[in-house]
């Protein structure tokens, strides 16, 4: 393993090299937000929130998607990160219908801790009360349109650790939304194996085990980067 | 086929177009045909074999001449003729003027070849549009096509051809500007058994045509390209993506590609020589998103045409993971006159950093609408006031859109800059593909921007948060100016939210979506503060 040494926030640090920025500031304690970042499943660089600077470029690089170099001098926090992470989550709330008394995962949503963390207490964007649909067809689980982000952890945990692709994204811009099976109600997807990973992977309340009651819902994402591990180097326990 | 038979089918084409002493080439190209260029040819040909003059005249189905404003077009040789406007009215009239000098009244209006229109463009690209039958390989061979293939595969190395695309200074024509023959060394380099070439067809912008025109008027001026390309690079397998919207173009390539197959032009052991090439023709549901490079491979591949971050790169990991060229129609276009003429020849042409010719759809206000190739560095101001003949109905140019949906406004008072790829950018526009559109004083500019920020909010893939939500706010700011429902907050809030769409998007089309405002926001401020509501 060849270790590189980088600058994050002035913190000399050292990371391997197959490591990417996000990793490598995991490791030094250094949090960089970020929504569509999944431990275990491959990165999209679709929320933007981890976008960092790097010195010598002047195009801003997200840090999920970013391999470490040696010698990279990296800020995560100057005012113009801040800003465009503000802006970026107010665009996020005023997109969709986010209410968070009436919502399953209040108090245990990541889209929530994001808001607090760039310091977003209301959106300065119009919101638009888009019309979406509720799916409660499966026998177990319920996906609430309203509350997606469009992060597809669910896409990608579904295909890529369970392998059944029950979800997709389907139309374009401001009308896309996840899509089950040929478009069909997630309860007739033949291919749907109810492993609940999905449910686990969603930062949001948007999928959801049926029965619970406002904030009383858990999500625990780290099971995914638990199954990885687990049937990669055969450690099994958590 | 070897070198001997394609000569002779050049020799034998020419001479059969020389055997009848009159030709009368009609337009078959999407903007004549839209307006009738088809029953126009049938009825030409119908009345040349009732008048029995089969022997003397030949009509021929020929591509784009250029002035689509003005169509149908037919021209009639030898003695070059250019008739505009064509109606069914008027075929008698010009069956008789064939043999006679006399005029008649019936005859369509004339357009005049030594016009600035034809007289200040420099056709490289287009050179034999509107000239040959696109769906006839003979046509092609006869104006010296395949011959550029023949000679790189038996003559030169690999290295030879990139190095000669590279001394042209082409740099690629589908907006971006990067250099070709860099592009094609490092597709070169990388190692790999399986490589990919593909052409970029995927044209969307509002307001350009001119791939399409290419496609329809000379197809396999873009098979031979490719081909050529496939070699310097080392692929043997090519890829031509282009939309469904453009079924035309889509049944002259997969004619050309069949044609060129039976020639044994396409194939295994081209000419003899070990190198193997096929083309196939992915057509795309017409997504604008997919002219990004990476949503192409995406779509190619027959997932969802999303972008994806870049590094890597195409040129590394491409189509199925292999290396992988992408260039656009144009580039592909020019690769043949380079080779035949030499990359010194080529280089000039144009100024200092943007060699050889553009090809621009000249559309909007303006009294000559068409397809124009100029060398690069005209001004602006001689291709809307010489070429395009200025502004409908005597009136001025307020600004001249570049660069379609990615691109900007340039205002009248900077007419005067030179078409280059540096010069438009410092003005805050690009080249782009190539769409001129002309606006004059009437024009609105704060719709023009609401305009294309509608556009790229339908043809945003929706995969990152500042496109997908961000131009869906823009849009709704520019509404409520144009509705004159704006505040100095909301205007502050537009320019905010454009800087932010600009910096954090994922791809070239959420990157540079907010450019038609910020352009307009840079010239025409005023505008935008004229429609606030005053409070």
């Amino acid at each position: 393993m060849v270790v590189k040494t980088l600058i994050i926030n002035n913190q000399l640090l050292t990371a391997s090299e197959d490591q990417t920025i996000l990793e490598a500031a995991k490791d030094a304690g250094i949090d960089i937000p970020t929504l569509c970042h999944l431990d275990g499943v491959s990165d999209v660089g679709a929320c933007r929130l981890c976008l960092v600077e790097i010195e010598g470029s002047s195009k801003l690089q997200p840090a999920c998607v970013t391999q470490v170099q040696e010698g990279m001098v990296i800020q995560t926090e100057t005012e113009k990160l801040q800003t465009y992470r503000r802006m970026a989550v107010e665009l996020l709330f005023a997109e969709g219908n986010h209410v968070c008394a009436v919502c399953v995962v209040n108090g245990n949503c990541q889209l929530q801790d994001v808001a607090v963390r760039v310091g977003m207490d209301h959106s300065r964007f119009p919101y638009q009360f888009p019309q979406r649909k509720v799916d409660l067809s499966h026998p177990q689980f319920g996906m609430d349109h309203n509350r997606c982000i469009l992060c597809t952890r669910c896409v990608r945990v579904c295909d890529e650790i369970e392998g059944a692709h029950v979800w997709d994204v389907a139309s374009r811009g401001g009308q896309s939304f996840i899509v089950s099976g040929i478009n069909q109600p997630w309860g007739d997807v033949n291919a749907c194996t109810s492993c609940g990973k999905c449910v686990d992977a969603c930062p949001t309340g948007a999928i959801f085990r049926k029965g619970s009651t406002v904030a009383e819902m858990n999500h625990d994402p780290e099971k995914i980067r638990f199954l990885v591990t687990a049937r990669e180097q055969k450690e099994w326990t958590r | 086929m070897n070198l001997e038979e394609l000569l002779a089918i050049q020799k034998e084409t020419k001479q059969k177009r020389q055997q009848k002493p009159k030709q009368i080439r009609c337009c078959i190209a999407s903007g004549c045909l839209s307006c009738g260029a088809e029953s126009v040819k049938k009825s030409l040909d119908n009345a040349i074999k009732e008048a029995h003059l089969e022997q003397e005249v030949e009509v021929l189905g020929v591509g784009c001449m250029g002035i689509c404003g003005r169509g149908p077009s037919i021209e009639i040789d030898p003695e070059t003729t250019l008739y505009h406007n064509v109606t069914l009215e008027n075929i008698p009239a010009i069956i008789t003027s064939l043999n006679q000098t006399k005029t008649s009244e019936n005859l369509p209006p004339q357009g005049d070849l030594n016009h600035p229109f034809f007289a200040y463009q420099k056709l490289i690209v287009r050179e034999n549009s509107g000239k040959i039958d696109p769906d006839n390989i003979d046509d092609y061979i006869a104006e010296g096509g395949y011959q550029q293939l023949h000679h790189v595969l038996l003559e030169m190395t690999p290295n030879d051809v990139i190095k000669e695309v590279t001394k042209s200074g082409l740099r690629g024509r589908g907006g971006g500007g990067y250099p070709t023959g860099v592009k094609w060394a490092t597709v070169a380099k990388m190692p790999g058994q399986q490589k990919y070439v593909i052409c970029n067809a995927d044209e969307g912008d509002p307001g350009a045509f001119m791939d399409r025109a290419v496609l329809e008027s000379d197809p396999h001026r873009i098979l031979e390209g490719m081909a050529i390309a496939a070699y310097a690079v080392g692929a043997n397998h090519g890829y031509i993506y282009i939309r469904a919207e453009y079924p035309l173009a889509i049944k002259r390539l997969e004619k050309a590609i069949q044609q060129a197959k039976r020639y044994g032009l396409m194939g295994s052991q081209i000419f003899d020589s070990p190198f193997d090439f096929k083309i196939d023709i992915r057509v795309g549901a017409g997504a604008f998103v997919c002219g990004e490079e990476t949503a192409l491979i995406a779509s190619v591949e027959g997932k969802r045409g999303t972008p994806r971050p870049r590094p890597p790169y195409p040129a590394e990991s491409g189509l199925w993971g292999d290396p992988t060229l992408i260039n656009n129609v144009e580039t592909y276009a020019n690769i043949v006159p380079i080779i035949r003429e030499g990359g010194d020849w080529y280089a000039s042409i144009g100024t200092e950093n943007s060699k050889g010719t553009k090809v621009f759809a000249l559309t909007g206000k303006i009294e000559n609408n068409g397809l124009i190739e100029v060398p690069m560095g005209t001004s602006i101001r001689t291709i809307v006031e010489e070429i395009g003949g200025g502004v409908l109905d005597q009136g001025t140019v307020k600004a001249v859109q570049t660069g379609g949906p990615s691109g900007g406004c340039i205002p009248a008072h900077l007419l005067d800059t030179p078409v280059e790829y540096d010069s438009l950018q410092k003005l805050g526009t690009i080249m782009g593909s190539g769409g001129m559109i002309v606006m004059d004083q009437d024009t609105s500019m704060v719709e023009i921007a609401r305009f294309y920020m509608d556009f790229c909010q339908e043809e945003s893939c929706g995969k990152c948060i500042p496109c997908r939500a961000g131009t869906v706010q823009l849009y709704d700011l520019l509404t409520k100016l144009v509705e004159r429902k704006a505040t100095q907050q909301d205007l502050d809030q537009l320019e905010a939210l454009c800087q932010m769409v600009k910096d954090t998007s994922l791809c070239g089309l959420g990157m540079t979506a907010p450019n038609p405002v910020i352009s307009t926001l840079q010239y025409f401020r005023d505008e935008y503060v004229s429609l606030l509501q005053v409070t």
